[in-house]
């Protein structure tokens, strides 16, 4: 029997069959950026750094960063062919403007409706929520890649208890245990995650989920 | 235009000035500038900038230094003294989503009272705000910002003060450019004119004010 796979590795490889060839994609900081790993080869697509790259590749080799071509985070990237930059008002434009088709983040709570919440914690941590509340207003399609609970507390709960992010619902949450959309307004389970059963979704899930007859297993892009 | 001295670029900002401050995670942050402003030990400061870096750059040397009365910025997660000052009443921060805080500038220099944006509606953003419906969609009122100087950092600048910027250090570069009284340009390259060509002029020269000369 093989070894159970990472939670945060089921999630970056389900997100990944959502990203189809030309698009634009704007992957937010911890487990989304890890969905670029793995996107099937030769799939072109391009990736938005909001600081103000489109084309942004893999980190470079040692010795090989350039202290001008960074990511969101401040971190050395490659600029891949094709790439350009600009300043921080296109950046958003595209953000804001109906341009960017996917953005994936990450999550501290989404409740039943399909609200996000994650970028404060009430006097506990307070980072500034930098560009995710334009991400959440303003892309086409929003993703949440989240793990399903933290520290046993529920995370996909009936209404946000924190700030939330924006009065936009977004697309879909996927956790190692579901895939959840918010179509109609309601939470409803698309998919379990590998070996997990609707049962155990419900258990681990506060929100109040609408269940369909036939709920297939998450299908993972390889590693 | 006129070329200055590094010293004499931060001799003139008084105590309590306001700063708008390029960069991105200090990426195309002016750090000569900076550490200029630290060694002069210009108090009481306002800065308007994407973040406060991390504590031992860009921004973040100002923070550390207690230079700081006030921060305009979207993002301080990476810098524990600008949050431990903050909750400790220190300094006043005002959290502004990055791309609310990029227009509120570009309305600032593009001569615009302010800009309509649904980021931040049904938030904490939208706290005492007026709040508009245009065909048929909510957005808040954000009002235009300004500041009495812009602190830049181009890759390149000529005689005259055009300027270039290189790679993810543009960011809020070219756009602060245009919202301050007095635009102060640290660059990475000094060329004689025409050796930038008419289409890479990203920031034009006559928006300059003092270009800091190089050791």
């Amino acid at each position: 029997m093989s070894v159970p796979m990472e939670p945060q590795v089921i999630i970056a490889r389900r997100i990944a069959g959502e990203i189809k060839a030309g698009m634009l994609v704007n992957l937010g900081i911890g487990i989304p950026t890890a969905v670029a790993n793995y996107i099937p080869e030769g799939l072109h697509v391009f990736f938005q750094s909001e600081n103000g790259l489109i084309g942004t590749g893999a980190p470079p080799q040692e010795g090989m960063a350039h202290p001008m071509l960074t990511d969101a985070g401040g971190r050395p990237v490659t600029a891949l062919p094709g790439a350009c930059t600009f300043d921080s008002a296109i950046s958003f434009g595209l953000i804001r403007g109906g341009h960017l088709d996917l953005t994936v983040l990450g999550g501290l709570q989404v409740d039943q409706r399909g609200y996000l919440a994650n970028w404060m914690i009430p006097n506990k941590m307070v980072p500034g929520m930098g560009g995710a509340m334009d991400l959440v207003s303003g892309a086409k399609r929003v993703i949440v890649a989240m793990q399903h609970s933290a520290k046993g507390a529920a995370k996909i709960v009936k209404k946000c208890t924190l700030p939330i992010t924006a009065m936009r619902p977004v697309d879909l949450v996927v956790t190692e245990l579901a895939v959840i959309g918010f179509r109609e307004g309601r939470a409803t389970l698309l998919e379990t995650g590998p070996g997990a059963s609707v049962a155990q979704v419900v258990a681990a899930t506060e929100a109040e989920l609408v269940i369909p007859d036939q709920v297939p297993e998450m299908r993972l892009c390889h590693a | 235009m006129q070329t200055v001295s590094l010293e004499n670029s931060v001799a003139m900002i008084p105590d309590g000035a306001s700063l708008m401050i390029g960069g991105f995670m200090a990426v195309g942050t002016p750090e000569r500038v900076v550490d200029e402003i630290v060694r002069q030990n210009k108090r009481d400061l306002t800065i308007i900038a994407n973040d406060t870096a991390t504590p031992d750059k860009g921004i973040g040397k100002l923070v550390a230094a207690k230079l700081l009365r006030k921060a305009i910025v979207s993002h301080i997660g990476l810098n524990p003294e600008t949050q431990r000052q903050m909750m400790a009443g220190e300094l006043e921060v005002q959290l502004v989503p990055q791309g609310t805080l990029i227009e509120r500038i570009r309305a600032g220099g593009f001569g615009l009272g302010g800009i309509l944006t649904a980021t931040g509606v049904g938030t904490p953003v939208q706290d005492g705000k007026q709040i508009v419906k245009v065909a048929g969609k909510t957005f808040l009122v954000e009002a235009a910002l300004r500041a009495d100087f812009a602190v830049v950092h181009a890759f390149v600048a000529d005689y005259l003060g055009n300027l270039g910027y290189a790679l993810t250090a543009r960011n809020f570069n070219p756009v602060i450019a245009m919202a301050a009284d007095t635009v102060i340009v640290s660059a990475e390259n000094i060329v004689p004119v025409g050796v930038i060509s008419p289409d890479h002029v990203m920031t034009p020269a006559p928006v300059v004010d003092y270009l800091v000369t190089n050791p």
